[in-house]
């Protein structure tokens, strides 16, 4: 840092955002982490997010951490602090960085003098230099080499060393052997920042309570947890970036709690299959035959499911599919985020279709909505696709503690036992509305000898599971199927609702993982005297609190992320509402929406919009209720 | 034409161990053309089934689209049925058969079904080892379309309209070798002497048993010049032998001639007795079968009866190893871990 700089340095503790650019396959990865989990540890709010390539080795990969005190985990945009370990990348990242912001780089190669900026602090640390003379296996070189920056960045920014020391611990328990040589390339990097530059720098970091009991884990992690909670026993997929570590937890997570005491075997069966079209087909066959089953995938595996998801629409049979969205169409940017398969996924299949769909937001309502997806799908016989996307799905978010009741029994929906149909005096019939719900009861196969067998089938039948041809009773099954449709609207989760201190005429609507940014969003927006409602959409279709929602706001904003406003559409397409008064907020580079990026929307829509975006009087709120 | 099956039955008919007649093991009515193979095919599932004492509702029976898709409407009337998507049931058939191992998966395709749209799946479900019967009901041509060739049509064949296939025609029972299956059976639908003893050692073979059956369209490839018609069937089968099924508790009574006759016995004691009519066929070696069906193609032959039998087959769940227990039947105790087991993971996430 020299000594002279005049320009601004920006200066704060616990709030601040940073971002380490690597070259893919080097190992940065456990040494970014062990970085998020300290100041963590530090009972200080961390988000990470890793934006990483399509790519196995070599190419550029970053890993993006803010920390906020406030307790933001969303992103807020811009970047303080960039730690640079890779000159592919340096030209864009030393411009990335804000004014008055640093620059810490491996000094071992002089800086080319062309991509100095004179409004930001460069830090020079020798990290090859370093490595070279410690290590002779190149491979420990190019290892340590991330630990020791941590190390610096520890006496940079303050963080407490004995909480990095016990990362290494818990990170090598069982292999202790490990432990010494990483404690030791942190003190590497650690000494060399103390003894060369004024420490702690302009940001640091200071142990706060801003933490609770949260936990750090990611959505894809929380998924499979769910599905062990849900009581899945078939899964079968097909491998795709995002949602391969939902299978993968899933998996690893049976084979520890999962496992028959007695006889070592397994209490489930997990199938790769050999596309996407097999898995659902498996996960439809499991579930016909009385299994909880799921899959998951991304856009371009719904895409493929898309027939077999009009069948089980139609056929109505149970079926959980979690789709972790990534950038598309077609490959798209496979390793990047969007929610651009709401379309996709609501009217999935050809033909008069509509799908129920969760929109998660935490890595909790992951697991939850998963847990009770499997309830949904066999109460309302149908599939139900849980729609994350790649940012929660595959960075460790900060999360609520999760819960499981083990007072709650799985709802199995409407299924007659031997019994039941020994004793009915009624001939079965499998798409007989009995309960006037639109929900009607079926059968497992092999259940009764002579009762309760019929024929599932793609094509239109009868309330007897019969073959027809006849237009009436075609009619009949669909109008039945709409009704089964609204009886779903009082079973999937409710929105969730925040409205401002004393109310607006404005409202935002967001789901997901826009929910951190919006509501960061809206706190800023306060700041500057501008009260929003918020409404976060949680499953479609679409609860009635929606249609009310935006009966109430003159203006809302459909904040999302994708180009479309495919959500926004859907709202148009679903709710008697009128159209105009919902603006669309779209963000879809790929990257995770910004708080700012919302704000700076919404505010200036306002302004040249001209509107008064004030608070409402008390007297308003009163009324509306 | 009626479509309702008359209530009335013989108060003689005979009964097998369970009790039940052969009404039992019946379906409605069929609404193929008549004289179509595909009908003999399910009347030799319902022989089969009833001589076996299943208990119909034992059995779960799948299909894809297709006119052969259609037929397990027409047999066992009792059975939960699945007519799944175009291509697609064996994946809904390894769903299923993961859900429950305890009942008996039958499995109807045809040739555009499992050759065309369905080869991805059909390929991958016997490489698993699928513990289920497979049918192809296999009439060279698309019925349901109006006659097109389908992918199992020999090359030269001539369909209705007088061209000439230009294609090679895909034998699925070599593919079917190939790739690993336990069981691998051919047979025409008008042989039910053959056609019986084959499904029932197929549903008892505790692995993927394959049956190709020759099954002539008569609508759209019973015209001279195709190799699917019923004259030319007759007319060109080479059959690998007799075969005998013996179930377990009945004596073997009928005598062989030694030398050219070879018993399998199965898992539950049931016997295979094959009486053979070529040496040169090992049932127990798949390259004497691939030899074989390569031998008599050259003799514009077409080889059927039993071609290849492991004795020792593994089963999907027995690689995954999954517990005895179907796990459908599984409960929230065996399921799910529960509240303190989840605070130590939410521990190992701070």
């Amino acid at each position: 840092m020299s000594k002279d700089a005049v320009l601004n340095r920006i200066e704060s503790v616990n709030d601040f955002v940073i971002r380490f650019a690597n070259v893919n396959g080097t190992g940065s990865a456990s040494a970014n982490n062990m970085f998020a989990k300290s100041i963590f540890r530090m009972g200080i709010p961390v988000s990470p997010k890793n934006i990483f390539p399509s790519n196995i080795q070599g190419l550029p990969t970053w890993y993006e951490v803010r920390v906020s005190e406030k307790g933001y985990v969303g992103r807020r945009g811009g970047i303080d602090i960039v730690v640079c370990v890779n000159p592919q990348s340096m030209a864009k990242d030393i411009q990335d960085v804000e004014p008055g912001g640093y620059f810490l780089y491996d000094s071992t190669k002089a800086l080319d003098l062309r991509l100095m900026r004179r409004d930001i602090h460069f830090i020079g640390i020798p990290l090859t230099d370093i490595c070279r003379k410690e290590y002779s296996d190149p491979r420990q070189r190019q290892l340590f080499k991330n630990v020791i920056y941590v190390g610096a960045l520890a006496a940079l920014l303050d963080i407490e060393f004995e909480v990095l020391t016990g990362l290494i611990a818990d990170q090598f328990e069982g292999k202790e052997k490990l432990i010494a040589p990483n404690v030791h390339a942190l003190e590497l990097g650690f000494h060399y920042a103390t003894e060369n530059f004024q420490c702690p720098f302009g940001i640091r970091v200071k142990r706060c309570d801003n933490v609770g009991n949260a936990i750090l884990i990611d959505g894809n992690t929380a998924c499979g947890l769910g599905a062990i909670y849900g009581g899945a026993t078939v899964a079968a997929w097909y491998p795709i970036t995002p949602s391969t570590s939902v299978v993968d937890a899933y998996e690893m997570y049976a084979k520890r709690l999962r496992v028959c005491p007695a006889s070592g075997k397994q209490n489930f069966a997990i199938v790769q299959a050999e596309d996407e079209l097999a898995a659902i087909g498996m996960v439809i066959g499991a579930n016909w035959n009385g299994a909880r089953s799921f899959t998951a995938t991304s856009g371009p595996g719904v895409s493929l499911m898309n027939e077999f998801l009009g069948l089980a629409y139609f056929a109505e049979i149970p079926a959980v599919l979690i789709d972790v969205q990534r950038t598309g169409p077609s490959t798209g940017m496979p390793t990047r985020t969007q929610q651009s398969d709401v379309f996709e996924c609501a009217y999935a299949s050809h033909g008069d279709t509509k799908q129920v769909c969760l929109f998660p937001s935490t890595p909790k309502e992951c697991f939850e909505m998963t847990a009770q997806s499997f309830d949904l799908a066999e109460r309302l016989q149908t599939p139900i696709i849980l729609l994350t996307d790649l940012d929660l799905g595959m960075n460790d978010t900060m999360s609520e503690p999760l819960e499981w009741d083990d007072a709650r029994a799985y709802d199995r929906g409407k299924v007659l036992t031997s019994e039941q149909l020994e004793d009915a005096s009624e001939r079965f019939g499998r798409y007989l509305d009995v309960d006037d719900d639109g929900i009607c009861y079926r059968t497992y196969p092999g259940t009764h000898p002579t009762k309760g067998g019929f024929f599932t089938r793609g094509t239109s039948r009868d309330e007897y599971a019969v073959y027809t041809e006849d237009g009436a009773a075609y009619v009949r099954n669909m109008e039945r199927l709409l009704k089964k449709w609204e009886t779903a609207k009082s079973y999937v989760p409710a929105p969730e609702i925040i409205n401002a201190e004393h109310g607006s005429n404005i409202g935002i609507i967001y789901f997901g993982t826009t929910r951190a940014a919006a509501l960061e969003a809206v706190d800023h927006l306060i700041e500057d005297n501008i009260a929003v409602d918020a409404l976060r959409i949680r499953a479609f279709p679409f609860n009635h609190e929606v249609e009310e929602f935006i009966a109430q706001h003159d203006t809302l904003f459909v904040i999302e992320q994708n180009r479309d406003g495919q959500m926004r559409s859907l709202i148009i397409n679903e709710c008697e509402i009128n159209p105009a008064k919902l603006v669309a907020v779209l963000n879809y580079d790929g990257m995770p929406i910004t708080a700012r990026y919302i704000q700076n929307k919404v505010a200036g829509y306002l302004e040249s919009a001209n509107v008064e975006p004030l608070r409402r009087q008390a007297g308003h709120k009163a009324e509306r209720n | 034409m009626t479509y309702l099956r008359p209530n009335f039955r013989h108060p003689d008919l005979p009964t097998n161990e369970l009790g039940y007649t052969k009404k039992n093991y019946e379906g409605s009515l069929s609404t193929l053309c008549a004289g179509c193979g595909h009908d003999s095919i399910s009347a030799a599932i319902v022989q089969a089934c009833f001589e076996l004492s299943i208990e119909p509702h034992k059995v779960a029976k799948l299909s894809g689209i297709g006119c052969s898709s259609k037929t397990p409407t027409y047999f066992l009337g009792n059975s939960h049925g699945f007519n799944s998507v175009h291509g697609r049931m064996p994946s809904v058939v390894t769903g299923a058969n993961m859900a429950n191992r305890d009942l008996i998966y039958i499995g109807v395709s045809g040739d555009g079904d499992t050759a065309s749209i369905g080869m991805g799946q059909f390929v991958h479900a016997v490489r698993r080892s699928l513990n289920m019967t497979y049918i192809v009901e296999n009439n060279g041509c698309y019925g349901l379309t109006k006659g097109q060739d389908s992918a199992t049509a020999d090359v030269g064949s001539k369909s209705k309209k007088g061209d000439a296939n230009p294609f090679e025609g895909i034998d699925l029972a070599a593919l079917a070798l190939q790739l690993g299956a336990s069981f691998v059976a051919r047979s025409f639908s008008g042989d039910k002497e053959q056609l019986i003893p084959l499904l029932k050692a197929a549903i008892k073979h505790p692995g993927f048993a394959f049956i190709d059956v020759i099954s002539p369209c008569v609508t759209f490839n019973n015209n001279p010049g195709s190799t699917k018609s019923y004259e030319f069937v007759r007319d060109h089968l080479q059959a690998t032998g007799t075969v005998d099924f013996v179930p377990m508790r009945k004596e073997i009574t009928t005598s062989y001639s030694a030398g050219t006759s070879q018993e399998v016995t199965l898992h539950d004691g049931s016997v295979i007795h094959l009486h053979k009519i070529d040496d040169k066929l090992d049932i127990h070696n798949r390259r004497s079968a691939l030899d074989l069906i390569q031998e008599y193609k050259s003799e514009s032959k077409i080889l059927t009866g039993l071609l290849y039998m492991d004795k020792e087959p593994t089963d999907l769940h027995e690689t995954i190893g999954t517990v005895h227990k179907p796990l459908r039947s599984l409960q929230e105790k065996e399921l799910c871990p529960g509240n303190n087991v989840l605070q130590n993971i939410n521990a190992s996430f701070r």
